[in-house]
């Protein structure tokens, strides 16, 4: 008890280690080697750095976990992206998987790979904590916010017209099924990280019935969760509020919408980090969870052994609290934490330090 | 008479549109006698409090402006902005609090001031982000204008609920109408010696919607305008760059709501909703409002906020209408008084009340030769 006080003091916990009692974790370890088997998808661009980095980490913490790796390239069947079978396979089989970046072609007119992955897979809330890092300096130092983002429908319906030429339509579609079950994944996760305040965010001013049905399934549920505090914020007020004063959501999840969700939950990593480089993200579903480093495939740095592996390192932190292997999760957490925590040397580049990802592996491996 | 009037100015104002200049007086703000007439519309929350604040400096400056007040609230939302619209019409020119828009939940309609700004075109919403000496943030020297439509976008009201339990929200992006906002943005920037405009958009993702927005700014800049620099970057990204290194933008072009989401992060970098200017422009209408637009509800009638963004609003108006002196004179009476920090108000680290920030405005002016 004593000894995690001091640990929590030093270290601070970035990353919950309850879960909630929707979207839980239900693969079983191999009876005969006792290790779980995780399908990996190393990404493009910097991806196969930082997956390498986190492989060499996992196996000197000892963490039972076997990777299937799994090559998604984007296919077009029947002109919709899709998933290749293998993957789709492997993903289903192990009920979890942990993700590098993707590139997304612009402009190809296709749809985004991490979109058909959260529709592929059913995976409707993303879980998005950003909090500073002790002993890396940022404009913000009190940030400890955690955010849940509908993850399916809304802005990202995907549902655009021409109407006549010069004249465009775009449908946010929001639904009580889909509002219903990302609004109670975040009442649960209050619960299970023992923060007391739900704060609904929306602009139900202007979408009366679009964000007023997200705001109204809130209120409804609120009776089966008498111990949460449910709060409804105006999206204008929170962005005011949290750029002014992070501290005062510290004891609060958010969850919003699709497109609020997507831009407040970079606007916390901005503040918590001034970057993506160290923001760690869950993409929950009630079967497969997929973890994920939400930064960029960044090819201008591609195989040059400078990319920052912390981003993907802390989501492999929050699959490992979700699969129920806490205490691998502690050990590389204040690991990676306190290597960034050293100082520059130790850091990489985009953290104004000098290290490359090989090094910084070897720090975090020296700490563990 | 009258009508024949009105419609006479409707035929101008449509062949305005084909023409490069404005070409007739009735366009201009009314000045009768060497005086202008200027809507009043406090609206609600602190509005009354901080229009007074520029109703007594305006006095004490002895200015040629006679106010046509409109007193209309949202909170209870018993009329429409028709007798906001007939009044501005008439004047061509309002200076104006925000109104009140209740959440979907409650009873009351949707909102007044959407209705007002659609009601008269005044399409193109500018807020100025300027961080102010003697205001404590975290990141100085912020110097961000947010140029936003005002009238279609996400805010088109065209909702329905197609079975339910499913509810589709439309967003409505046209090319005539961003047009003219990324030409009143590039034309902005030329104005005041900006360098960059750079379009605000989520096209990965509403590839039609945010496309045509990000294309026309970027086909506009780079065709019309070849001496600022057009640049475009991703919502979220955006606000994450916004909060952390808000020095690489210049101005900033967006659709209505990505506007509302970087206008509340510039306001709260330079110090709070209280300093931020703002006004919004249409082809025959100007009206000056707070650049982020929070009503204040709960300080209202406490004498506690702060009335330097309608202030500055209201200097911003005096320069529209050719009074540049008077204009400069209010905008560095009230830098002055915040550079001082004895009169300041709570938000920004004081403890004086509206009335006696408003009275050192004024005593400040009275030193000025």
């Amino acid at each position: 008890m004593f000894r995690s006080q001091v640990c929590r003091r030093t270290f601070g916990r970035l990353l919950a280690t309850k879960q909630p009692t929707i979207g839980r974790y239900t693969g079983k370890p191999n009876p005969a080697t006792g290790r779980y088997t995780v399908s990996f998808i190393e990404g493009d661009g910097v991806g196969p750095e930082i997956s390498k980095s986190v492989k060499e980490i996992f196996s000197a913490a000892k963490v039972p976990v076997d990777w299937e790796v799994c090559e998604v390239k984007p296919l077009l069947v029947n002109g919709v992206t899709t998933i290749p079978e293998p993957a789709v396979k492997s993903i289903n089989k192990n009920l979890i998987a942990l993700k590098g970046p993707l590139a997304t072609p612009i402009g190809k007119g296709h749809r985004s790979m991490n979109l058909t992955l959260r529709k592929t897979f059913g995976l409707f809330a993303n879980v998005r904590p950003a909090r500073s890092v002790e002993g890396f300096k940022t404009t913000y130092s009190d940030v400890d916010l955690v955010l849940i983002r509908e993850n399916t429908e809304g802005e990202y319906a995907g549902i655009e017209h021409v109407i006549v030429p010069g004249v465009v339509q775009s449908i946010k579609l929001i639904t009580r099924e889909a509002s219903e079950r990302v609004i109670r994944y975040a009442y649960e996760y209050c619960r299970a990280v023992g923060r007391p305040r739900l704060v609904v965010v929306h602009k139900s001013t202007i979408q009366r019935l679009a964000d007023g049905l997200f705001v109204t399934v809130a209120k409804e549920m609120a009776s089966e969760f008498p111990d949460i505090k449910l709060e409804t914020e105006l999206i204008d007020n929170t962005v005011l509020n949290v750029v002014s004063n992070p501290g005062q959501y510290t004891d609060a999840v958010s969850v919003c919408p699709n497109l609020y969700g997507d831009i407040l939950s970079d606007l916390n990593s901005g503040l918590s980090a001034g970057s993506l480089g160290l923001t760690p993200s869950g993409n929950i579903g009630h079967k497969v969870s997929i973890f994920e480093a939400v930064h960029g495939s960044a090819p201008d740095i591609a195989g040059q052994n400078k990319a920052n592996p912390t981003a993907l390192l802390l989501s492999s932190v929050m699959m490992l609290n979700h699969m129920g292997l806490n205490e691998y999760a502690d050990r590389i957490e204040k690991a990676v934490l306190s290597t960034i925590a050293a100082g520059p040397e130790t850091r990489t580049g985009d953290l104004a330090g000098s290290a490359s990802t090989s090094s910084f592996t070897a720090a975090v491996i020296g700490k563990l | 008479m009258m009508s024949y009037r009105n419609s006479m100015v409707a035929k101008s104002a449509a062949k305005r549109t084909f023409a490069s200049i404005a070409t007739t007086e009735k366009v201009l703000p009314k000045k009768y006698g060497g005086r202008f007439v200027v809507t009043l519309i406090p609206g609600d929350g602190v509005g009354k409090e901080i229009t007074d604040s520029v109703v007594s400096i305006f006095e004490a400056e002895n200015l040629p402006i006679d106010w046509d007040r409109v007193d209309i609230s949202g909170v209870d939302r018993k009329e429409d902005v028709k007798a906001a619209v007939d009044s501005l019409k008439r004047n061509k020119i309002g200076l104006k609090g925000i109104w009140h828009t209740n959440a979907a939940d409650q009873a009351g309609g949707g909102s007044l001031n959407v209705a007002l700004r659609k009601e008269l075109d005044i399409y193109a919403n500018v807020a100025l982000f300027k961080s102010i000496e003697g205001v404590k943030t975290r990141i100085p020297n912020v110097d961000l204008v947010v140029i936003r439509e005002n009238t279609e976008g996400e805010y088109s009201g065209l909702e329905h609920e197609s079975v339910p339990g499913v509810v589709e929200s439309l967003k409505i992006m046209t090319k005539a109408k961003t047009e003219r906002i990324a030409r009143f943005a590039f034309d902005f920037a030329k104005k005041y010696n900006r360098k960059a405009v750079t379009a605000v958009h989520k096209a990965n993702i509403m590839k039609l919607g945010d496309g045509l927005f990000r294309n026309t700014v970027t086909r506009i800049g780079e065709g019309e305008y070849p001496d600022v620099k057009v640049d475009s970057i991703i919502v979220d990204n955006a606000s994450m760059q916004t909060v952390a290194k808000p020095h690489q933008f210049d101005v900033l072009v967006t659709p209505s709501m990505y506007g509302t989401i970087l206008g509340n992060i510039g306001a709260a970098l330079i110090g709070g909703p209280g300093l931020v200017a703002g006004a919004n422009f249409g082809r025959e209408y100007a009206v000056f409002e707070p650049g982020s637009r929070h009503v204040g509800l709960d300080i209202k009638g406490q004498n506690i906020a702060n009335p330097t963004a309608m202030i500055l609003s209201a200097a911003l108006m005096l320069n529209h209408l050719g009074l540049e002196t008077s204009s400069a004179r209010i905008s560095k009476a009230v830098h002055e008084v915040i550079a001082e920090g004895k009169s300041t108000t709570k938000d920004i680290g004081g403890s004086s009340s509206t009335t006696d920030f408003t009275k050192a405005v004024i005593e400040k002016l009275s030193s000025y030769k």
